[in-house]
Formats: C-alpha cells, structure tokens, sequence
C-alpha cells in the first residue's frame, strides 16, 4: 500500500544543505499499525509530511496505492490529502468557534460530498469516536482529549486508506491518551492502516510495528513484541 | 464545492470580526454613495436650468451686445454700449422683420434696495411691459408696468417675492409701500409669484422697474443688456434669427457679419451652454467621489492582507485537508466582494437619500438615475476583485507545512 523507496530530503537554507531523510525505504500494507519513533531532529517529522503527501521528497520515489505521489502538482496533492489520507495532529488543528460537526464536515466539502449526506456521515463518525452527543458544541468549548476525538472523526470522515498521526497524544493527558490509543487500536482492528508519530515509547508500543528513524536514517524496524494490549491496562 | 457553502462560510467568518468587516464596508459606502449623490444632483440641477430655460418658451431669441463667440454664452453683459432701446423698437417697427410678435428690452445692474430700516442688495431690472410676457412674469398682486409708466418714467417697482420679504417681512403685502434705490423713491406697484429657484439663478431676489426710469434716473446709461424677442412660432425660429439680424447689421451699418457688435441666441443656444457647464461639473464631481472608492478599495485590501496572515494556520489547515488553491482564491475574494457588494447597497441607498433630502432642501427636482446605480455596482463589484485578488492569491499560494506551522 505505501512503497517509500530511496526517499532524501534536503533542505536548502542560505549556504548549508540540511539532510533531513536520508535513502530511506520501506513498505506498510493494509492493516498495519506503524508507530515511528525517533528523537527530535531524527526526520520523523519530514517523513510524516511526505507520506501526507504534504510535501514531495527531493530524491527518491513515494508511491501510495500504486499512484506515484511524488511526481504530482500542488493540486493533485489537495486532491490526494482530501481522499487518501485522513490527519491528526498534535495541536488538533480544529477551527475555532466552529461546531465539531462543522469541523467534520470540511474535508468533505471539498471532496464535493453533499450536504445532507456530509451531516450523516459526520454523525456516524462523531457516534465512532464516543461523542455522539457533542456534535454542537463549539470546538472551543470541548476539552483536549475530545478536541483530540473530533479530530479523528474529521479524518476518517473523507475514509481514506491511511490514517496519519502526527503526536497525537502530545498534549493530551496521560488517562485521555489510553482513550486515544484505544480508539486507535479499534479502528485498526476494524481494518483501518494507522501511521502513527511518537517520541513517548509507552504509546509506541500500542502499534503493531515501530520504525526508529535517527538523523534521517532508519535504525531499527520490527514488530512489537511486547505489545501493549488493553485488556491489560488499568484506567 | 458548491457556492452555497463558500458563501455561509464567507458570511460567517466576516461575521466573527463585525467591527473590523463594518468598517472596511464602510469605505465603499461612502465611495459608492458620494458618487451616487453627486451624479443625482448633477443631473437634478441640469434639470432645473433645462426646465427654466424651456419655461421660456421655445420662440425666444435674446440678443447680447458684444460680439458672438463660439463658446456662445458670456458673463454679465452691461459693459458693452452697442444696442439701445431704439434697437428694440426698431425691430418691432420695422417692416423687414416679419416673423416678430412682440419684443422687449432690459438693462439690469446689482445695487443696494432700501424700505425703512431694512436694506438689501438685489438685481434691479428696468424692463418693458411686454416683458411680463416673453418671459413668463406672474404677479401675486398688484399690477405690471404700463406703457405709460414707461413713457412717463414712472417711479414704480415690481418686487419679486424674496425681495420682498427681505424687505417687509415675510407675508406683509408690500403694495403702495415706499422703497428707495439710490436715494430715490419707488412707490410698489405690483408683488411677482414666488418662481422658486436658488443661487445666481433665483429669480425671486429681483426688483423691476420700468427702463426708460432705469438707465435715465438709476444708473444714467443709454444701452440695453438683452434684447428679448418673441417669434410668431418656434418654427420660424431660423428666419427671425436672420432677419434680426441682418436688420441689426444694416442699422448698426456693419457689412461684414463676423464683425457684428451683438449676437443672437435662442433658447436651445442657452440650454446647450448650461448644459455643457453643468455635466462639466458634473463629471469633475463624481470624479473626485470615484477617488474616495478607490481608497475604500485599498482599504479593504489593506484588512484582507491582514486577515490572511492572521487565518495563516487556518488556510494550511484547510490546504491540508484537500482545499486546492482556486477554492482558497473564491473564498478570499468572495469575502472581500461581500463587502464591497453590501457597502454598494448600502451606498446606493444612502447616496439616494442624500440626493433627495438636498434637492428637496435646494428647490431641485430629485432624478433616480438608473444607469449611476447599476454604474456604482458595477464599479464596487469591480474593485472587490480588483483588490482582493492579490491578498486571496497570496493566501492560496501559502505552502500548507509551513502554513500549519505558522504561530
């Protein structure tokens, strides 16, 4: 599903190349739960921004369901973002004084879903993440850790084949991010690819798989065998 | 995206800064409604001068001395000595001149009107009695100068209505009254109907008095300052013009007619110079509103800059969740052409306002123009793009990561 071969990035700022990727590859199939870790500076962040099709690599070829990313124009990749790849951020990036339904709806405006449909759907998907009842409050009335739910809602709202988290329990408090997690881990289990960012090992190893990447290389790249599971933790 | 939603979107994202999005609108409303205003009144004044010349009738001629020129009107006449009264009766005497009805004479200076304790500064008129009739003199009371007056020199004044109350108070009857004007005494004979009118043009600041009475114990001159003349009808406008005024030439003895001391309009002559004076101004005026739109545009240029840095995180936001640029372009411009499309309405119908209540206030009929309406729309929608364009460009190029970023 997600074929990253050879991919380098370089920053050009004034005299100095910063190598941020250096040649990395790998490949992530349907289903899977990845958790990238790394220190900060490691590339993590670079990689996130590819795969999300946010940014293109400077060498190197991205190719998610068979279509080659890194060759598209600014607006292909909009197209891309909208369809394939529902985001999560690490500052929830909700748009203030705005309904959480409203906000759901948003990628699907742009995907040209209609209306009535675009309210159903961001109803169903509110009713996913356990806020059935909050689809009218305002984003800023709702706390961290449901700011961070609305946030999931909006990106499986478009259903793409890739869900990416950038931190996504960064600044959330550690009893709402087990909460996250779980969610995470139930829509994996209903089929969902998670691509997950984290420097906290402890929600790492919530994921099927981690890749460590540091100073732009990958250093390790296994599956957890101490997974942690639900059943055995205590909220 | 369908335009439903950029456009509840726009409105509720203007809508979160009222303050700011009001005054932005109200730049336009002050561009769109002075051009509105000063259009409306121009056209309103043009009107009122085009109404009073026409009221004239459309068989006058007037004869100026001096002479003729091609921007055709000139300034106060009085200065130049070439045509007299027996120019006048001349014309009404002579057996040449057959297409004339009747013919007048006057000679008009400004000087000071004095009644007991009150005084004012009027345009004194010496006028014949056929003068009442070639241009439309109304009395409210009292009676017109006569024959006799005028052969006897009489010392009788007509006052028009404003004159009148300046000098009596407003609803005294000023008939039999005394009033005196350079130290002589006029017995009141007669009281004009109120024509309306207002600045150079009103015709109620007006005292008349019989001509010969005028040039001989006022002013002690022996020329005229217009000659009117009535054609028998308007279709004979063109041969009364030329036989008065090859008669003129003849009894002037002047063979070259570009050298004619005098000149002849009619009445269309006068209403093509008024009106060229008239759109002349107002075109410089509406000129001058024009510039206060275009720096109601800046300004709104100037706030959606502003708003565009300020929703930076958002607009990365919204790149990042699959809005492509031209969907950021439609709804930043959309956005500014809301307001300039609210600030037009509201312009129009203020500008409206304005031009009714001062026409009302001025004398002036009021003039709904449609074109200036559709005109100042046309312009506000124009500049909405004009000056959106650049900052929604400048929002839809913004690079998402770096956007998303942005604090």
């Amino acid at each position: 599903m997600i074929k990253a071969v050879h991919l380098t990035k370089i920053y050009k700022t004034d005299a100095v190349a910063v190598v941020a990727l250096d040649d990395v590859s790998f490949e992530i199939k349907k289903g899977e739960f990845v958790a990238i870790v790394g220190p900060s500076g490691s590339g993590k962040s670079t990689l996130m921004h590819i795969l999300g099709a946010l940014d293109v690599p400077t060498k190197g070829q991205y190719w998610l369901n068979g279509q080659l990313i890194s060759k598209l124009d600014d607006d292909q990749l909009a197209e891309i973002r909208n369809k394939e790849i529902g985001f999560i951020f690490q500052s929830y990036n909700l748009l203030a004084r705005t309904t959480a339904l409203k906000n759901i709806m948003i990628p699907m405006i742009y995907g040209g879903i209609l209306k009535d449909k675009a309210v159903k759907r961001a109803k169903q998907c509110l009713a996913m993440v356990g806020l059935k009842e909050r689809f009218h409050h305002l984003s800023n009335q709702l706390s961290g850790g449901e700011q961070q739910r609305v946030a999931i809602a909006r990106a499986l709202s478009m259903k793409p084949s890739i869900i990416l988290a950038d931190e996504p329990t960064g600044n959330i408090a550690t009893k709402q991010a087990i909460e996250i997690m779980k969610i995470f881990s139930d829509l994996n289990k209903k089929g969902h690819t998670i691509v997950m960012i984290t420097h906290e090992e402890d929600i790492a190893e919530f994921a099927k798989r981690t890749i460590s990447l540091r100073d732009g290389k990958i250093v390790s790249d296994r599956k957890n065998k101490r997974r942690r599971l639900l059943k055995n933790i205590t909220v | 995206m369908n335009y439903k939603e950029l456009i509840t979107e726009g409105f509720s994202s203007l809508m979160l800064n009222k303050g700011r999005t009001a005054l932005a609108t109200l730049g336009i409303v002050i561009g769109i409604s002075s051009v509105i205003a000063l259009v409306s009144l121009g056209q309103a004044s043009q009107r009122s001068v085009e109404d009073r010349i026409k009221s004239l009738g459309s068989n006058l001629l007037t004869v100026m001395p001096g002479a003729p020129k091609s921007s055709g009107i000139r300034g106060a006449a009085g200065g130049i000595e070439t045509l007299t009264y027996s120019d006048a009766e001349a014309i009404k005497n002579s057996s040449e001149v057959t297409t004339v009805k009747t013919v007048s004479a006057e000679y008009s200076g400004k000087t000071q009107v004095v009644a007991g304790r009150n005084n004012t500064n009027t345009q004194v008129s010496g006028i014949t009695p056929e003068y009442a009739a070639i241009r439309n003199i109304a009395l409210s009371s009292g009676s017109f100068i006569s024959q006799s007056h005028l052969k006897g020199m009489s010392k009788v004044a007509i006052l028009g209505s404003q004159t009148a109350a300046d000098l009596f108070g407003e609803g005294v009857s000023p008939i039999g009254k005394i009033i005196r004007i350079k130290g002589i005494s006029f017995n009141v004979i007669g009281l004009m109907e109120s024509k309306g009118g207002s600045g150079f043009m009103n015709q109620d600041d007006r005292v008349y008095v019989p001509l010969t009475t005028a040039q001989k114990l006022l002013f002690g001159i022996n020329h005229v300052s217009a000659i009117y003349i009535e054609a028998v009808s308007d279709k004979v406008m063109n041969q009364a013009r030329d036989e008065v005024g090859y008669f003129l030439l003849a009894r002037h003895r002047i063979k070259d007619p570009a050298q004619a001391d005098f000149s002849i309009m009619s009445q269309e002559d006068i209403l093509g110079t008024a009106n060229e004076v008239t759109s002349t101004f107002t075109a410089l005026l509406s000129g001058i509103a024009a510039i206060s739109l275009v720096v109601g545009g800046i300004g709104i240029m100037n706030i959606m800059l502003v708003t565009v840095t300020e929703r930076t995180r958002e607009i990365g936001l919204r790149k990042a969740l699959g809005a492509k640029k031209k969907i950021i372009t439609a709804q930043f411009l959309l956005e500014t052409v809301m307001i300039t499309f609210a600030g037009g309405i509201i312009g129009v119908a203020l500008g409206m306002g304005i031009s009714y209540s001062l026409s009302r206030s001025m004398g002036l009929p009021f003039v709904f123009s449609l074109p200036a309406i559709f005109l100042a729309f046309g312009v506000s929608a124009v500049i909405g793009i004009l000056f959106g364009w650049y900052p929604a460009q400048k929002a839809a190029k913004l690079q998402p990561i770096e956007a998303l970023r942005y604090e």
